[in-house]
């Protein structure tokens, strides 16, 4: 099989304007993904399951990844003027010091296609495609009308992480019921607080037994 | 009116049969229990083989399973409850004909088992419907299914028609149908039944 450099070359030709990306994989496997540019990775999979050499006929999985807003420090040293007494006399010095500055780094969900070749017998070749945000534009383009197979498992990713598949022939919950309006699968999910009875409450479940008991303002030891 | 049990056996060593109503009642309602031809999971699969040849629940009268709720008498909660699915089990559970009682199989239907702390699956159907025998188990084996059902079969047959503790439909005030919970947007609303389901006393 191609490799993935290659893979993204015969992409960009194929489909002009189309901002592959390749995302390496450090591990043993060596299984690097290709990030789409979601404004053309409806075009790009027609090309990946069209294409004679690649014939990526078969589309194995399809999942979700959350990326959540991550907060980084950064040490940086600033240089500011300050009013200092010095020998009795007030005078302005400037002086460098260290400062801790915060930025957050907005996160994404992602979406993340495995797609095989039966004819050609190859694979996997993997494909990635990140929403703007996390809150408000977590639309992707959906690859069912190219594979077929991606319907169910993009409404489970819709279920799970709330990516909103555009072109998507039916696109309800899977797993979860209709009035329901959480994203289990994100990593800020926080579980219905039903933590009542715990009778062998340990670690984490202890915790929250613990505070459910607290919130409730009964008796102090979990499962009682 | 209690027969000497000496005497009922002199009796039916020439020949004559002494009971009373309740006995023969009872003895036709424990040996026709018609269980309610359905499965949530893996538990189903013991469930199923518990009715074949080998283990043969048709031994205990409990063959004939219904496929209607209408027609059933007892409901073996076999698998894990899920929040999805725990509304139709009550649903089902109210369109069954009085009496009717409940075996809860496996660690999943007791109390969430290996799931309990997920955010999907029920911590146990006795939080919305009354469960008269419970098994452990992942999955139980048939052996323990039959020994719930005997245990159930003593049960009914301990069952007096009047007075105090009588089956609910010889009693014109007990309560036969339990709300259905309803899928709310974060879990199920109410998250328990109050009247069916209490949070038990830890004694340590």
């Amino acid at each position: 099989m191609k490799t993935v450099e290659e893979i993204k070359a015969a992409i960009e030709a194929a489909v002009p304007g189309a901002g592959v990306e390749i995302v390496p994989n450090p591990s043993v496997s060596g299984q690097h993904s290709l990030r789409l540019d979601p404004a053309t990775a409806r075009a790009v999979g027609k090309f990946l399951h069209d294409d004679t050499e690649l014939a990526l006929d078969f589309l194995s999985n399809v999942t979700g990844v959350d990326w959540p807003d991550k907060e980084i420090a950064e040490k940086v040293k600033v240089t500011r003027t300050v009013t200092k007494t010095v020998d009795g006399v007030e005078q302005s010095v400037e002086e460098t010091v260290d400062e801790t500055r915060k930025r957050v780094e907005p996160g994404c969900l992602e979406a993340v296609y495995h797609l095989y070749s039966v004819t050609r017998k190859h694979g996997p070749v993997v494909l990635r495609m990140r929403t703007v945000n996390r809150t408000g534009q977590v639309s992707l383009p959906s690859l069912t009308p190219v594979w077929r197979s991606a319907e169910f498992q993009e409404r489970e990713v819709f279920d799970l992480f709330g990516i909103v598949f555009e072109g998507h022939p039916d696109l309800r919950r899977l797993l979860m019921w209709d009035a329901f309006t959480d994203h289990p699968m994100r990593r800020d999910y926080v579980e219905p607080d039903d933590f009542d009875y715990e009778p062998t409450a340990h670690d984490e479940v202890l915790a929250r037994a613990q505070a459910h008991k607290d919130a409730a303002g009964q008796g102090t030891e979990a499962g009682q | 009116m209690a027969v000497d049990e000496g005497l009922k056996i002199e009796l039916g060593k020439q020949g004559v049969l002494v009971t009373s109503l309740q006995e023969l009642y009872n003895w036709g309602r424990r040996n026709s229990i018609w269980p309610m031809q359905f499965g949530l999971a893996c538990c189903a699969i013991e469930m199923i083989a518990t009715t074949m040849a080998r283990y043969d629940l048709a031994r205990f009268g409990a063959e004939v399973f219904r496929p209607s709720p209408r027609q059933a008498d007892m409901m073996i909660i076999s698998g894990t409850v899920t929040k999805k699915m725990a509304p139709q089990v009550v649903r089902l559970y109210n369109q069954m004909a009085e009496p009717k009682y409940v075996i809860a199989m496996g660690a999943c239907a007791i109390s969430g088992g290996p799931f309990k702390q997920g955010y999907n699956v029920l911590k146990g159907i006795d939080r919305y419907i009354p469960v008269d025998v419970h098994i452990p188990g992942c999955p139980p084996r048939p052996e323990a299914l039959l020994d719930a059902f005997i245990t159930l079969q003593k049960k009914i047959d301990g069952q007096h028609l009047t007075g105090e503790g009588r089956p609910r439909h010889l009693d014109a005030e007990a309560q036969g149908e339990f709300p259905v919970p309803v899928q709310g947007e974060h879990d199920l609303e109410p998250a328990s039944n109050p009247g069916v389901w209490t949070v038990p006393v830890v004694i340590r």
